[in-house]
């Protein structure tokens, strides 16, 4: 595979970088050179979060993401300022309940969920982030549930038992809408 | 070798802990509050001690203190910071202290941005701080980079009793690579003939000072200082030479901004351009002998900086100006991306 650059962007706190960390673990397990990048400073607290992430059987060259291939959009800014840098042929998953796609490209693919009416309705609080990556999977194959499912087992602590089987589920209702 | 998955800021600390950096004195600021915010978490349970000072001055100056008595110390901040940490580097330099500074570089001048930057090369490389001296600069290009280069600075540092940095930037501190942390030979350098950790009555006291108020002392001790810095010019540079054996246009950069240049060669090579990339790793002593190797088949050289231009003054003495030598740079705490660099091989190289 070539590589695969990623963009994740949304509000602070939606879980837009933590949903990028699981990205970048997925690449770890699968053996795959890898980079995550946040964007910090002020604009993280209370404005735009955003991160960059590469995959490749190759080193990676620049960490910063220009043209992204996948771009997962959490908020209405995220979504107007990345839609038009995502290459030909790329995607691009965004949460429906908060966002209105007026995007008029015919060159890429893109896939409105409501993620946020469906964390809310599984009592999946936070869990807008992994419904998304899971729609993202299904989609684009760039990782298995099973590598997935690794990650979050690497990254959540094993004391918060709830939360991995959370997530768990947040990333099956992604990929069954 | 196992695989971590850390944040460079992150693995600068662990990296330095298991170098056995025994004090870290040091004052927050972005982009490398992670480095001191780790060695907060670990240092204690590794047998050191972290310190929050009251400010970079005070921290520079424990980082002298515990550096006399034969301890391995580091210190770390972003550009600011390091400005204040200037004079303590300079007494380190002048006491031929050993210890590990690390700038996590932002934009500057002044209060400047957070966003990463290149902007303390003229700094780190020619007058960090009053008087005659140098320190080691490494430049890190990588996650795995930062890891190895804390340990060979620790180790240098101790070797040549004298300060050592390692130059990063806010890209590279912020950003999460797979990293694996080698096998380390705890070989401690015998500093028994120097440091100033309690004589017990059974020998002379040692002194740690950098104040010499005779004139051919002074000269004497700063003479003796750039006698070793010969050796180091001869023994200690280091670079990656990437496609240069037939290149055209050799392009040259480090740290963050080598991996975006990289990237652009790859794509000018694609495209029949015969780009070529000199990366040095060690700053200070500047690898002469290695860019006059990559430039051999050279026609014309580009130095591409997050900066206005620093480094093309080092490249142009390397080569003694006798090719031209261009520049392309972005600065405040923009990454210039491939394509622009694309662009400026294409208007340099005269390929278009």
């Amino acid at each position: 595979m070539a590589t695969t650059e990623i963009i994740l962007a949304g509000f602070g706190g939606q879980g837009v970088l933590f949903a990028g960390k699981i990205l970048a673990y997925c690449g770890l397990v699968d053996n795959k050179e890898l980079s995550w990048l946040p964007s910090y400073g002020p604009e993280m607290r209370g404005g735009t979060a955003n991160c960059s992430v590469c995959i490749s059987d190759e080193p990676i060259g620049s960490p910063l993401v220009i043209n992204p291939d996948i771009l997962i959009a959490m908020n209405q800014p995220s979504f107007d300022k990345f839609v038009n840098d995502v290459k030909p042929g790329g995607k691009v998953f965004y949460d429906s309940t908060l966002i209105d796609n007026e995007c008029t490209r015919t060159d890429i693919e893109i896939y409105g969920i409501p993620s946020s009416q469906l964390a809310d309705a599984n009592e999946l609080k936070g869990g807008s982030n992994m419904i998304l990556l899971g729609k993202t999977i299904k989609e684009t194959g760039v990782f298995t549930f099973d590598t997935m499912k690794k990650c979050i087992e690497k990254v959540v602590p094993p004391t918060k038992a709830q939360l991995i089987a959370n997530n768990f589920k947040a990333i099956e209702i992604g990929m069954n809408n | 070798m196992e695989r971590n998955l850390m944040k460079g800021n992150e693995a600068l600390a662990e990296a330095a802990i298991r170098a056995g950096c025994k004090c870290f004195f040091g004052y927050p600021i972005t982009p490398q509050t992670e480095l001191a915010a780790y060695m907060a978490k670990r240092m204690n349970k590794a047998g050191g001690v972290f310190l929050q000072a009251e400010s970079e001055i005070a921290a520079i100056n424990m980082v002298l203190g515990a550096a006399s008595t034969g301890v391995r110390a580091m210190t770390s901040s972003s550009s600011p910071g390091i400005s204040l940490k200037s004079e303590g580097i300079s007494y380190i330099a002048g006491s031929d202290l050993p210890a590990v500074i690390i700038n996590v570089q932002r934009g500057g001048p002044g209060l400047g941005g957070i966003q990463p930057s290149q902007a303390d090369y003229w700094q780190a490389t020619k007058a960090l701080g009053h008087g005659d001296f140098h320190l080691l600069v490494y430049a890190p290009a990588s996650v795995q980079e930062m890891v190895d280069m804390v340990v060979k600075a620790f180790d240098k540092a101790d070797e040549y009793r004298m300060p050592a940095m390692i130059l990063a930037d806010g890209l590279l501190g912020q950003m999460m690579e797979p990293v694996s942390f080698p096998e380390i030979n705890a070989n401690p350098t015998d500093k028994s003939s120097w440091a100033a950790d309690g004589h017990k009555g059974k020998r002379a006291h040692h002194i740690v000072n950098s104040l010499y108020l005779k004139p051919d002392e002074l000269e004497k001790s700063v003479a003796d200082r750039f006698a070793r810095y010969e050796t180091i010019k001869e023994n200690e540079t280091d670079a990656e030479l990437y496609l240069t054996e037939d290149c055209d246009i050799l392009l040259c950069a480090f740290g963050a901004t080598a991996r975006v240049v990289k990237s652009a060669v790859n794509e000018a090579r694609a495209m029949g351009i015969k780009a070529g990339l000199f990366r040095p790793k060690t700053l200070w002593p500047f690898p002469v002998k290695e860019l006059n190797e990559a430039a051999k088949s050279a026609k014309k050289l580009l130095s591409v900086e997050m900066s206005m231009g620093q480094m093309i003054d080092d490249i142009k003495l390397a080569i003694n100006c006798s090719k031209p030598v261009e520049f392309y740079g972005r600065t405040g705490g923009i990454i210039p991306n491939p394509a622009e660099i694309l662009a400026e091989i294409k208007k340099v190289g005269g390929a278009e």
